[in-house]
C-alpha cells in the first residue's frame, strides 16, 4: 500500500483491496507499527501507533497478515510495557527477566492434549508460569523436552489430527482485541478484597466483578488505585497507567520493589506487570492498552490465577477513541465521544469474570477502572456509560478529600450490587453476620447525615440525647472506620477479621450505649468515655496483637461500667 | 544542505492556515520558511499531507499574503532551535530569535522543539523542595524538583506578581548557583514584561533567567511554539548543563486558545466548550516535560499560570490541567479584595508531591504535621466564621473565638507578606505563631513530643 494522505496519526493509502480490517501494518521507512481502521477496494484507513512526524506522501504501508498482537510468555511478570505490549525497559532492577527457563514437563508423551492442556511450567518468581497448549491445537503430544529452555526453542510437539506436527515454545502471540477461549463462565461467590474498609465492608467488589472508581482531580483516585494494586489479593497485579502523569508510575517503579505482598512476603513487583502509556505517549497506543493489559490478565487466568486489573483511567482511553475517531472525520455522538464508546466499554469488563478455563482450572479477572469525569460532572458519557457494565460503583467525592476524609469513597452515592452474591462466602468463612453488620453502619451513616443537616440550623446543642449520640456515632463510623490512612504502616492494609472487630466495636458500643441513655445515663458522660478515642486508634494498631485485645477488652468494660 | 525547491502553487489562504499544491517528497510534520509578496518572511508547519497537497499553520498569521505571489519552502525536519549557557539574562521570541536588541547567540547546538517523551521507566520520582520565598506555598503546598505545579487565577488577580515573586525568590538549598527560571510569555500585556525586565534587572538577577516573549499584540499562533521552545532550553539547561530549572509558563489559557482557533479553523469536531478533543494530550506534550531523570543532574520543574474564565474551575482549561498537573495553587478572589498578597486559597490549593519532598530529610522533621494542622485548623475556623455570620460572634465558646482569631491572623499575617520574601525556616516559624493563637488541645496532628519542643508553655 502507499500512503496518499497523512493527518497527525491516521494515514489514507491506496491499496488493491486485499488488506483485511484489523490487520496490523508497518508504514514507513521507521516501520512504524499500526493498525487498519477501514478499507475499500480502492484504499484503506490506518492508524499509527506512534509519532508520524517524518511521513511522506507515497512511502509504502505493509499488511502484516494478522491483527494487532502481543507475545505471551513468561518474563511478563515485574515488566513494565508499552501499550503495544512492548518492553519499555529491559528489566528494571527489581525484575530482570532471565533469558533463560527452566522447564519441567508436566505430560508424557503420546497423551492425548487439547488447548489449554498444561504441558509444563517455568518458574516466574513466586509463580508456576505454565505452559499451555495454545487454542486452536488438538492432537498427540509426540515429544516434550525439560530442562533449559531459551525463547525460540521447542519444548514440546504435537501430531494434530491432519498428521502436522505443531512445535510449542514457551511463547505464543495472540491478538489484543480477540478474547482468550474457554470453556465456561461461573457465578461470582467470593470476594475481592482490597484491604480498604470501605471497600471490602461496605461496597464489596466480588472476585471477577467490575467496579469503577469515579472522582474529579484531586479526589484520590490514583491513590486508591495504587492502594488496590498493593493490597488485593490477587496472584497477578495489572496495573495500566493509561494516559496518566509519568511521575506516577515512578512513584511505582521505586514504592512497589520495596513493599511486600502482605499474603506471600514477596516484593510486590514479582506480581505486578506495569503497561504504560503516559500521557505524553502517543495517544492511539493508549486506546490499544487496555487491551494488551486485559489479554495478559486472560493469559495468567489460563493458568488458573486471580488476576486484578487496575486502569487509570479508562476517561483517557476514552478520550483516545474520541480523538481518533474525530481524526477519522466520523460523526460525533454525545460531547464528540464516538456512538460505538458504549459497546467498546461493554467489549473490555466483559472479559472480566469468574471461569472455568480450557485447561479445567478455575480463574478469574477482576477489573477495577478509574473514570475522570470532566469537571467533576458525573453525567458526563464515559462515567454514564460505565456505570451500564460494572456492579460496583465507588464515587470519590471532592468534599470528602477537601475534608481530608481518605479514602474520598462516598457512602451515599456509592454502591455495590455484589452483596447477595457474596453473603454466603461471609458466613461460611467469616461466621459472621456481615450482611447485618454492614446495614447496621449503613444506618448510623445515614442517620448522621441526616442530623447534620439539622445541626446546621439549630445547633448542636438543641438536639435531644439520642439525636447526639447518632451523631456521635456517625462521627466515629467515619473517623474510627471509614477513613484509612494509605502512609501509616498498620493502617495502609486491614485484614479482613480487623474490619469486622472494629466494625463490631463501633456498633456495640452505639447499641449499649442508646441502651444507657434509655436508662436515663445522660449524652455528656457517654461522649466523654475515653473508650471513645480508643475506638477511633483501633486502626492503628497492629492485627492480631494483645494491644488490639487490650483496648477492645477494655472499651467493653468502660461500656459494661457506665451507670 | 538539501536542495529546497520554492512552491509557488498557493492554493487557498484562510484563517491561519494555507494550503499549497503540486508537492512532493516532504515529510510530515516539518518546518515551514513562507516569503510573503513583499518579501517579508513568515513560518509555519505542515498539518495535514494529501497526495500533492500540503496543509499549512502559519505561525505569525497570514495577513498580507496572497495566493499569486507567497512562495513556499520547505525544511527537511522539524523546527530546531540553537541551545547555549550563554543565553542567561536575555529575552527571545518563539523562535529562539534575540528580542533585547543584542547580538544573535553562539551556539553549535540545535535542538527539535518537540523533544523527546521521557520513557516513564527512565523518571527518576520527585524528590526535595524548591524554596519559592511565599511561605504560604512553601509550607502547605510545597513545590518540589521536578514536579509541575500550576496557578489557577482569575482575571484582575495578581498571577503576573506572584509570578515575578517566585522568579525574583525561588532557591535552592545548597546549589544556589545552578538554580534557574525560564520565563514564557504566551500573550502578555507589553507593559507587564517592561516590568519583568525592569525587576529582574533591578534585582540583579538577569544571570538566573531566560526570557521567552509573546506579547498580547504578537501573533496568537506563536503561542503554540512558544512553551515548546522554553521547555527546550530549559531541557538543554537540566539534562545537559546539570541546573535545577524553574519553567514558568503565563498564560496556558491564551495558548489554549490559540489551539481551539486552529482546530476551528481546520473544522475539526470540538468536545467542550469549541476546544478540541486532544486538548488534554496537547497539555501533556508540554506538562509532562517536567521531572527528572534517573542518573542525570538536574530537574525541570514547571509552574504553569492560567486565568480561569469566569473564575470557573471546571472550564476545560484548568480542569485538564488539574488532571496531568501534581496539584495546583488556587488564587481567591475574596482574599485578594481583602487586600491580601499573594490572595492564595489554601484549602482549594494542594502539591500531590509535597509529601516526598519535606519532612525529616528535607526541611523539619514535624513539617506535615505542621502543614495538616494549618489546613485542618483553618478549615474548622472557615467553618466557625460561617456560623458566626449566623448567630453572632457573641454567642461563640472561648475557643470558637480563638479560631477566628486564628484566621484572621493566618490571612492578614502568613499568607499576606506583601513582597517581602521569606525563607522557609522564617515561614515555619511564623506558621507556629500562629498555631499559637489556639489552644493547645485543639493541635491533634502533632505527637506531644513536638508540642512540647515548639508549642512552648504547659498543657
Amino acid at each position: 500500500m502507499k500512503i496518499y494522505k497523512i493527518n497527525g496519526p491516521i494515514l489514507k493509502c491506496h491499496d488493491d483491496g486485499s488488506v483485511k480490517v484489523k490487520e496490523m501494518v508497518e508504514a514507513g521507512p521507521g516501520k512504524l507499527i499500526g493498525e487498519v481502521i477501514d478499507v475499500s477496494r480502492s484504499s484503506a484507513t490506518v492508524q499509527i501507533y506512534d509519532n508520524t512526524d517524518g511521513l511522506k506522501i507515497g512511502q509504502d504501508v505493509y499488511g502484516k497478515g494478522r491483527p494487532l498482537s502481543i507475545r505471551l510468555g513468561p518474563g511478563l511478570i515485574g515488566s513494565i510495557l508499552s501499550g503495544l505490549g512492548i518492553p519499555l525497559s529491559t528489566g528494571p532492577s527489581p525484575a530482570a527477566a532471565p533469558a533463560v527457563f527452566n522447564f519441567s514437563p508436566a505430560v508424557t508423551p503420546e497423551e492425548k492434549v487439547f488447548p489449554g492442556t498444561v504441558l509444563g511450567s517455568v518458574p516466574e518468581y513466586g509463580i508456576k508460569h505454565c505452559i499451555m497448549v495454545p487454542p486452536g491445537i488438538t492432537g498427540d503430544l509426540v515429544k516434550i523436552q525439560g530442562g533449559p529452555a531459551a525463547p525460540g526453542d521447542t519444548v514440546a510437539e504435537i501430531r494434530t489430527v491432519s498428521g502436522a506436527i505443531e512445535k510449542i515454545g514457551l511463547f505464543h502471540d495472540w491478538p489484543v482485541r480477540e478474547r482468550r477461549p474457554f470453556k465456561e463462565r461461573l457465578g461470582i461467590a467470593e470476594p475481592f478484597f482490597s484491604g480498604q474498609r470501605v471497600l471490602d465492608f461496605i461496597f464489596p467488589l466480588g472476585r471477577g466483578g467490575c467496579a469503577a472508581v469515579p472522582g474529579g482531580f484531586g479526589a484520590g483516585k490514583t491513590i486508591i488505585q495504587h492502594s488496590i494494586a498493593k493490597w488485593g489479593n490477587a496472584d497477578i497485579v495489572i496495573y495500566i497507567g493509561c494516559g496518566e502523569r509519568g511521575n506516577e508510575i515512578a512513584q511505582i517503579l521505586e514504592e512497589f520493589p520495596e513493599l511486600n505482598d502482605p499474603r506471600t512476603e514477596r516484593p510486590l513487583m514479582e506480581r505486578t506487570i506495569i503497561i504504560a502509556n503516559t500521557s505524553n505517549m502517543p495517544v492511539t497506543a493508549r486506546e490499544s492498552s487496555i487491551y494488551t493489559g486485559i489479554t495478559i490478565a486472560e493469559y495468567y487466568r489460563d493458568m488458573g490465577y486471580d488476576v486484578v486489573i487496575l486502569a487509570d483511567s479508562t476517561s483517557r482511553w476514552a478520550e483516545a477513541l474520541r480523538e481518533i475517531s474525530s481524526r477519522l472525520e466520523e460523526i460525533p455522538a454525545e460531547e464528540g465521544y464516538p456512538a460505538y464508546l458504549a459497546s467498546r466499554l461493554a467489549e473490555y469488563y466483559e472479559r472480566a469474570g469468574n471461569y472455568l478455563c480450557l485447561s479445567g482450572r478455575k480463574g478469574t479477572i477482576t477489573a477495577i477502572g478509574a473514570v475522570s469525569p470532566q469537571g467533576g460532572d458525573f453525567s458526563e458519557p464515559v462515567t454514564q456509560q460505565t456505570k451500564r457494565y460494572i456492579k460496583s460503583f465507588w464515587v470519590l467525592d471532592k468534599d470528602l478529600a477537601s475534608e481530608r476524609h481518605f479514602p474520598a469513597v462516598s457512602w451515599n452515592q456509592s454502591y455495590s450490587e455484589y452483596i447477595p452474591d457474596l453473603e454466603g462466602w461471609w458466613l461460611d468463612n467469616s461466621k459472621t453476620d456481615w450482611a447485618f453488620l454492614r446495614q447496621k453502619i449503613k444506618d448510623i451513616l445515614q442517620e448522621a447525615d441526616h442530623l447534620e443537616n439539622i445541626v446546621k440550623i439549630v445547633g448542636f446543642e438543641s438536639l435531644p440525647d439520642k439525636q447526639k449520640l447518632s451523631i456521635l456515632a456517625g462521627d466515629l463510623v467515619k473517623k474510627g472506620f471509614l477513613q484509612q490512612n494509605s502512609y501509616d504502616e498498620n493502617d495502609a492494609y486491614c485484614v479482613i477479621e480487623k474490619q469486622i472487630a472494629i466494625a463490631r466495636a463501633i456498633t456495640d458500643f452505639y447499641d449499649t450505649a442508646s441502651d444507657k441513655l434509655k436508662k436515663s445515663v445522660s449524652y455528656y458522660k457517654i461522649s466523654g468515655l475515653p473508650a471513645i478515642e480508643k475506638i477511633v486508634k483501633l486502626k492503628f494498631m497492629k492485627f492480631p496483637s494483645d494491644e488490639i485485645e487490650n483496648a477492645l477488652s477494655s472499651i467493653r468494660g468502660e461500656l459494661i461500667e457506665l451507670a | 544542505m538539501r536542495y529546497q525547491i520554492l512552491y509557488k502553487n498557493c492554493e487557498k489562504i484562510w484563517g491561519p492556515l494555507l494550503a499549497v499544491r503540486g508537492v512532493s517528497d516532504i515529510p510530515f510534520g516539518v518546518f515551514v520558511r513562507i516569503t510573503m509578496p513583499d518579501g517579508r518572511k513568515k513560518q509555519g508547519k505542515v498539518l495535514q499531507l494529501e497526495n500533492d497537497l500540503a496543509l499549512i499553520q502559519v505561525f505569525e498569521g497570514t495577513k498580507d499574503l496572497n495566493a499569486k505571489d507567497t512562495r513556499i519552502r520547505f525544511d527537511y525536519e522539524p523546527f530546531r532551535i540553537p541551545v547555549s549557557a550563554g543565553m542567561k539574562g536575555r529575552i527571545f521570541d518563539p523562535y529562539c530569535r534575540p528580542r533585547d536588541g543584542l547580538g544573535e547567540i553562539i551556539s553549535d547546538e540545535t535542538r527539535d522543539i518537540n523533544g523527546v517523551p521521557i520513557n516513564p521507566v527512565r523518571r527518576a520520582y520527585p524528590r526535595d523542595y524548591i524554596e519559592t520565598g511565599i511561605s504560604a506555598v512553601d509550607s502547605l503546598i510545597t513545590l518540589i524538583r521536578g514536579q509541575k505545579l500550576p496557578i489557577f487565577s482569575g482575571s484582575g488577580l495578581p498571577h503576573n506578581e506572584i509570578a515575578l515573586e517566585i522568579a525574583k525568590n525561588a532557591k535552592i538549598k545548597d546549589s544556589s548557583g545552578n538554580f534557574i527560571v525560564i520565563f514564557a510569555a504566551m500573550g502578555i500585556k507589553n507593559d507587564d514584561a517592561m516590568k519583568y525586565y525592569a525587576s529582574f534587572e533591578k534585582e540583579g538577577k538577569l544571570d538566573n533567567v531566560v526570557l521567552f516573549f509573546n506579547l498580547a499584540d504578537d501573533p496568537p499562533m506563536e503561542r503554540l511554539i512558544i512553551p515548546r521552545t522554553a521547555l527546550t532550553v530549559a531541557e538543554y539547561f537540566a539534562f545537559e548543563l546539570g541546573y535545577e530549572v524553574l519553567v514558568i509558563l503565563s498564560d496556558m489559557t491564551n495558548y489554549c486558545e490559540a489551539l481551539r482557533e486552529i482546530s476551528s479553523a481546520r473544522s475539526e469536531v470540538p468536545s467542550r466548550k469549541g476546544y478540541p478533543g486532544y486538548l488534554y494530550s496537547d497539555l501533556a506534550s508540554i506538562y509532562e516535560r517536567a521531572g527528572r531523570i534517573k542518573g542525570v543532574k538536574g530537574s525541570i520543574s514547571q509552574i504553569p499560570i492560567l486565568t480561569m474564565p469566569n473564575d470557573d474551575i471546571t472550564h476545560p482549561v484548568p480542569d485538564m490541567t488539574g488532571y496531568i498537573t501534581e496539584g495546583q495553587i488556587v488564587l481567591s478572589r475574596e482574599l485578594n479584595i481583602a487586600g491580601v498578597f499573594p490572595p492564595i486559597d489554601i484549602l482549594t490549593s494542594l502539591s500531590r508531591l509535597m509529601k516526598d519532598g519535606i519532612g525529616e530529610k528535607y526541611t523539619t522533621p514535624e513539617h506535615p504535621h505542621l502543614a495538616a494542622q494549618v489546613y485542618a485548623s483553618y478549615a474548622h475556623a472557615k467553618n466557625i466564621r460561617m456560623i458566626a455570620n449566623v448567630i453572632g460572634e457573641e454567642e461563640l465558646s472561648e475557643t470558637d473565638r480563638a479560631y477566628l482569631r486564628f484566621a484572621a491572623s493566618l490571612e492578614k499575617e502568613f499568607i499576606h507578606q506583601g513582597t517581602e520574601g521569606r525563607t522557609i525556616d522564617v515561614t515555619l516559624m511564623k506558621a507556629w505563631e500562629m498555631l499559637r493563637i489556639l489552644p493547645r488541645k485543639e493541635l491533634n496532628k502533632f505527637t506531644d513530643k513536638e508540642l512540647e519542643e515548639n508549642y512552648g508553655g504547659s498543657r
